[in-house]
């Protein structure tokens, strides 16, 4: 990744305001939920052929955090996807890499071997993923070690519960903590809108997230029935804007779950592009949390560039 | 006969629907003729549609005219379909194709009516109907005994067990015979050796008569058969069959109606690139309906070596 793009960037990092003035912050606006959803749905209808095609999907690849988050992990399966993340088709050396991959503490020092000298980052989820619903020590624990290992950006979850009993000041105080128990990690803050039951909860969470500290905010652990969408995304995009206009930072943007085809990742990036702008429009501030879209974004590449439809025969398993 | 696709005679009801619903005293119902893909009944992607006549040149249907994309979706929904459907025991297949055929022949009078009007004499349209339904019956009762004509045991050298068994290849594109008193027997005698062996389609309708296809998709949809096993395309070969031969997600095409033999020759070298089995265009008579041949070409010979113990 290039360096000098993200020194350029000024580090969120957590503010002195109370967990009150982050939460009039949020709400000084209210969500119009069908406004939104149909806001949102309008981004689905732009035509983007050809050279944006191409751009677009380039993009795709470029900032996706590939990701496996499976019991089943082992450290060959974490080898695999990262020698898939490096040079995502082999065939084809105009591909670039992925931005990360994303996996469990315990194969974070597997995926840093792996990935050694290649620009890839290891981003590894940690307090207590996907439910948080752990005691915070460990939480700081999983943290901890994640960060020990070697990894680049940690993906932590809010305590939904705590949240959802109206606890902000709990949410605020945990993220602030496991901020500073990051370190040099970028920490991205996973929301899990599918727990958090209205917009407006959506952007109290952005809000609470951002002002204790997040390099990142992300919609989903991917791990409930209801993942990423655009709605949801747009909300959490307008947070981003608002608190950018309040105090100049940049704040990165992750959807995760549910995002499999070309043509989602294109209908998220025209909603970036129209809401932030190209400026948000790379791995520093923006990523998508994905597994089977990189096969879909290469086949569609490949279509482009051969003129006929692929097939899932010519890609790898993962 | 289809018209240009781009000139669209105004949408009128037939005359026949016209003058049935007068009768009962209601405004007419004209039909849409639709695409079947995935199991449902969608327009075309690209929107566009165009009339079609009856042999006296008067308007009869508007009709979805397919295009790349939809070719695209189709042999999405086929590959979807497909694994469950080879999985299906051979007895299921059976009982599915043979439901096709009882629908088919509950409604025998529709397609009749609806041959003559696109050009049948009466006496040629029930001599048709008759000789689909007789093509999926006889296929159903296929179903659970091709393997074992084409299965075989073969003797080895050594203490294994040694047999080949056909199974399905895979996504079969099909271009659905052309000739006249072929729309629905034509149909019947491409699909139905395709998929009794556990291959999904995706048929390009003849250009002909594409309404008899999508009415005969009415009957597929409410046969027991799984959405996406058979897809149907109307519109025009010369626009969806380059798309289907070039697809890298397509095992296998049939040719059977490609009457262009410069067309069918490209479609040949396009098919060639993923090495798809490609059948080349040809004559339908009734002797070639039920060759075991039709149903051979579109499987794979598996061998397997088992050992024998003591």
């Amino acid at each position: 990744m290039a360096l000098a793009e993200s020194q350029s960037l000024r580090r969120n990092e957590p503010t002195d305001m109370t967990v009150g003035a982050v939460v009039d912050a949020a709400h000084s606006v209210r969500i119009d939920q069908v406004g939104v959803e149909e806001r949102a749905a309008s981004f689905t209808k732009r035509s983007i052929k050809t050279d944006a095609k191409l751009w677009g999907l380039d993009l795709a690849i470029r900032t996706m955090d590939l990701t496996t988050l499976e019991g089943s992990d082992t450290p060959g399966k974490v080898r695999a996807l990262s020698a898939k993340a490096i040079h995502p088709d082999p065939t084809n050396p105009d591909i670039p890499s992925v931005a990360a991959i994303c996996v469990y503490p315990n194969q974070v020092p597997v995926a840093k071997r792996a990935l050694e000298g290649s620009g890839v980052h290891v981003a590894s989820v940690a307090t207590g993923f996907p439910s948080g619903q752990v005691p915070f020590s460990a939480k700081l624990d999983d943290v901890r070690a994640a960060v020990d290992a070697g990894a680049d950006e940690i993906d932590m979850v809010i305590d939904r519960g705590a949240f959802l009993r109206g606890d902000f000041a709990t949410v605020y105080e945990e993220v602030k903590r496991i901020r500073e128990a990051c370190g040099d990690a970028h920490l991205k803050v996973i929301l899990e809108t599918g727990e958090l039951g209205s917009y407006d909860d959506v952007r109290t969470a952005s809000w609470i997230s951002m002002a204790a500290g997040a390099d990142f905010i992300k919609t989903s652990t991917g791990k409930i029935g209801v993942a990423a969408t655009m709605p949801v995304t747009l909300v959490m995009l307008d947070a981003i804007r608002d608190y950018w206009e309040l105090t100049g930072i940049k704040i990165g943007m992750k959807p995760a779950g549910g995002i499999r085809t070309s043509k989602q990742a294109l209908h998220y990036l025209v909603m970036l592009n129209e809401t932030l702008g190209l400026e948000w429009m790379r791995p520093e501030l923006w990523r998508f949390g994905a597994s089977s879209l990189l096969n879909d974004v290469l086949m569609q590449l490949r279509t482009q560039a051969t003129g006929a439809y692929s097939g899932p025969d010519y890609f790898t398993i993962d | 006969m289809a018209t240009a696709p781009t000139k669209k005679t105004a949408a009128k009801p037939t005359t026949k629907a016209a003058t049935k619903s007068a009768a009962a005293g209601r405004l007419g119902v004209p039909k849409t003729y639709k695409l079947y893909l995935g199991g449902k009944f969608p327009r075309s992607e690209s929107g566009r549609s165009f009339a079609f006549a009856d042999a006296n040149g008067e308007f009869l249907a508007n009709v979805s005219q397919a295009s790349r994309k939809d070719a695209r979706d189709s042999v999405q929904a086929a590959r979807k379909a497909q694994g469950g459907w080879a999985k299906a025991t051979a007895y299921n297949r059976g009982q599915v194709l043979y439901r096709i055929a009882e629908v088919l022949d509950g409604r025998r009078d529709q397609f009749v009516a609806e041959l003559v009007a696109t050009g049948s004499t009466a006496r040629a349209a029930e001599a048709e109907v008759e000789a689909a339904i007789a093509t999926w019956i006889f296929h159903a009762g296929f179903a659970d005994k091709y393997s074992q004509v084409i299965g075989s045991t073969n003797p080895v050298a050594a203490p294994y067990f040694n047999f080949s068994l056909p199974e399905a290849t895979g996504v079969v594109a099909l271009v659905a015979p052309q000739q006249a008193g072929w729309s629905l027997r034509g149909i019947a005698a491409v699909v139905a050796p395709a998929i009794v062996s556990g291959n999904t389609v995706v048929l390009v309708a003849s250009e002909l008569n594409p309404l008899t296809a999508i009415s005969f998709a009415e009957v597929l949809a409410t046969s027991d058969v799984p959405g996406g096993v058979v897809n149907i395309l109307t519109g025009f070969v010369e626009e969806l069959a380059p798309g289907l031969a070039a697809h890298m997600d397509v095992n296998a095409i049939d040719l059977a109606g490609v009457e262009d033999t410069t067309l069918a020759r490209d479609l040949e070298a396009t098919g060639a690139e993923n090495l798809k089995r490609v059948t080349r265009p040809r004559t339908f008579a009734p002797r070639h309906v039920g060759e075991l041949n039709e149903i051979v070409r579109f499987t794979e010979l598996k061998t397997v070596w088992h050992p024998i113990g003591v």
